[in-house]
């Protein structure tokens, strides 16, 4: 009887092993969707979706608040500022774009190359 | 072996020209967004990251050597774009020329559409070989004269001067799009153009820029839904009613304006149908179509995914007439080229000018052209190591299998930041220009 478990046992597992190899012939994409998701198990389930398309309407959004630019260069005159109380264990971005962070937004003054 | 082109299969490609900086540190200003020969080939624009556009004029054959076609030479360069700031959304506006569109010539002077993210603009190229001499009131300096000196009278003439090439921009088509530009396309009416971006398609008249007509609206009430945005339109080349917009989803569809006033309703959709057994993560992402060309002779129209080239007959809208692999190899490299963005590069693709080839861009400052008629297929590469004048360019081979023979590449050694995104071909000579990062490459048909 063991003898009998044995051998469906060992000719399951050759089938799956065949089907495994199958699937990667058949499908490279999914050999690939399958390395992608042990990389990043958190990636969500929906193919290409609404984030990915999200992020492409957003593109170019920069922020830059005067209140936040002025209470940084303060930061850096005064290193004395009321800290927040110890339980607070969250840590927010502490960094605040200042001019010298933002790219700059001169034109192109050179004359391209191509024409050279 | 020859490679395809204008029909016949016995085409060799040489290298023509190289434009650009050598060295291989690349300013971003400096990348080619996009490449543009005008209507007759005589002209060929370019315009890159840094807004600028560069025009080449070919030079008209020269009876000592009739073995290769005029070279091209700069005409005019200008800025066309400057980078902006939109303080109320908080958005930088990059000026990186999306695309350019010539017009057909009606007088003495060229013109042409370029359009950033967010603002189109009509610039007209003129020349000047003439100038008036012999004013009464002014030196030749341009001081003026005190009226009192001046005794007689004389007729001003004009002389000739060096040629002046000047590029003015006459119209400003502007706060349209809330979303990104993607594409314009100049109507065979000759009067309008589309300018669509992620969700929306508008209509505008070439003379009138204070309004435009909005003709698809594809931007759901809850964005929480949306699913697909607008990749690339054109319009037909010879029916001014019709023009077909492509999706992220893989979808073609095709309006007629005169059935409304708003094309939301399709009168066609192109689409070809998915093996749901084979759908992965990535199925979406690669098929997303990059770029949306029609045939000149207006019944068939090309797009572009991402491993593919597809064309298809108007009259049907069921699958593709024919499917061409581009690099097919890529297709168990999707988890790396995800994580490097490479899958999300937007690669276009072009006629030949009887449409009989298509050509679109790989990696590795590899191009590919497929002959439709001789079912032939050549790689060829865009590199200053084959940049000898007339030099034959020897076609090349990416090794997939575990045996490289020699001359082959691996798929392991391609380089993924040089890739060929924009190509143009002559409207009507085996003439192409192909874009690397930074470099333009002109090549030309052997002739003997």
């Amino acid at each position: 009887m063991s003898g009998d478990n044995e051998e469906t046992q060992a000719a399951e597992e050759t089938s799956v092993d065949e089907k495994e190899v199958q699937e990667k012939m058949i499908s490279p994409e999914k050999a690939e969707e399958a390395k992608l998701k042990a990389r990043y198990p958190n990636l969500g389930n929906k193919p290409g979706g609404s984030d990915l398309l999200r992020k492409r309407l957003q593109k170019g959004q920069k922020y830059f608040d005067s209140g936040d630019y002025n209470m940084a260069k303060a930061k850096i005159k005064n290193k004395q500022l009321p800290t927040a109380a110890p339980e607070k264990t969250e840590i927010t971005g502490d960094h605040i774009p200042t001019p010298q962070d933002l790219p700059q937004r001169k034109p192109s003054l050179v004359a391209s190359k191509l024409a050279g | 072996m020859a490679g395809p082109g204008g029909g016949s299969s016995d085409v060799q490609w040489c290298f023509s020209q190289v434009k650009g900086a050598i060295d291989d540190d690349v300013a971003e200003a400096d990348i080619i967004s996009t490449v543009e020969f005008n209507h007759t080939g005589e002209l060929l624009a370019t315009g890159d990251k840094g807004g600028r556009v560069v025009i080449f004029q070919q030079e008209p054959e020269s009876k000592n050597q009739p073995q290769c076609r005029g070279e091209y030479n700069v005409y005019s360069t200008f800025q066309s774009h400057e980078p902006e700031f939109d303080y109320l959304k908080s958005l930088e506006i990059e000026e990186k020329i999306n695309k350019i569109r010539w017009l057909p010539q009606k007088n003495a002077a060229q013109f042409l559409l370029s359009t950033n993210d967010k603002t189109i603009k009509l610039w007209k190229i003129s020349e000047r070989d003439k100038r008036p001499e012999g004013y009464n009131l002014k030196e030749e300096d341009g001081r003026y004269r005190d009226p009192n000196t001046v005794t007689t009278l004389r007729v001003p003439i004009f002389r000739p001067m060096d040629l002046m090439v000047e590029a003015s921009p006459r119209r400003v088509f502007a706060n349209a799009h809330t979303y990104h530009i993607n594409s314009i396309a100049v109507n065979s009416d000759y009067e309008t153009y589309l300018s669509a971006d992620d969700l929306r398609i508008n209509l505008w008249h070439l003379e009138i820029t204070d309004r435009s007509f909005n003709i698809v609206d594809i931007k759901p009430a809850n964005m929480e839904e949306l699913t697909e945005v607008i990749t690339a339109a054109e319009f037909h080349p010879n029916q001014c009613n019709t023009f077909v917009y492509s999706s992220s989803k893989g979808t073609i569809r095709m309006c007629d304006m005169r059935a409304s006033a708003l094309c939301d309703k399709h009168a066609k959709m192109f689409e070809e149908p998915e093996d749901p057994n084979n759908r992965s993560f990535f199925s979406e992402i690669i098929s997303s179509i990059s770029d949306v060309k029609f045939s000149h002779s207006g019944r068939y129209m090309m797009t572009r995914d991402y491993l593919s080239v597809k064309i298809w007959d108007l009259n049907m809208e069921t699958r593709p007439v024919e499917t061409y692999q581009v690099h097919e190899y890529l297709r168990s490299k999707l988890c790396s080229l995800y994580e490097n963005d490479c899958i999300f590069d937007k690669f276009e693709c072009c006629w030949n000018g009887n449409d009989s080839v298509v050509m679109t861009g790989s990696y590795n400052n590899f191009f590919r052209m497929f002959d439709r008629g001789y079912r032939q297929d050549v790689t060829l590469e865009a590199s200053r190591e084959n940049s000898k004048p007339r030099s034959v360019l020897k076609p090349r081979k990416v090794s997939t299998g575990g045996k490289r023979k020699k001359d082959e590449i691996s798929v392991d050694s391609l380089d993924f930041n040089k890739k060929i995104l924009h190509t143009a071909w002559h409207p009507l000579d085996n003439i192409i220009a192909v874009a690397t990062t930074n470099n333009l490459y002109i090549f030309q048909e052997k002739l003997n």
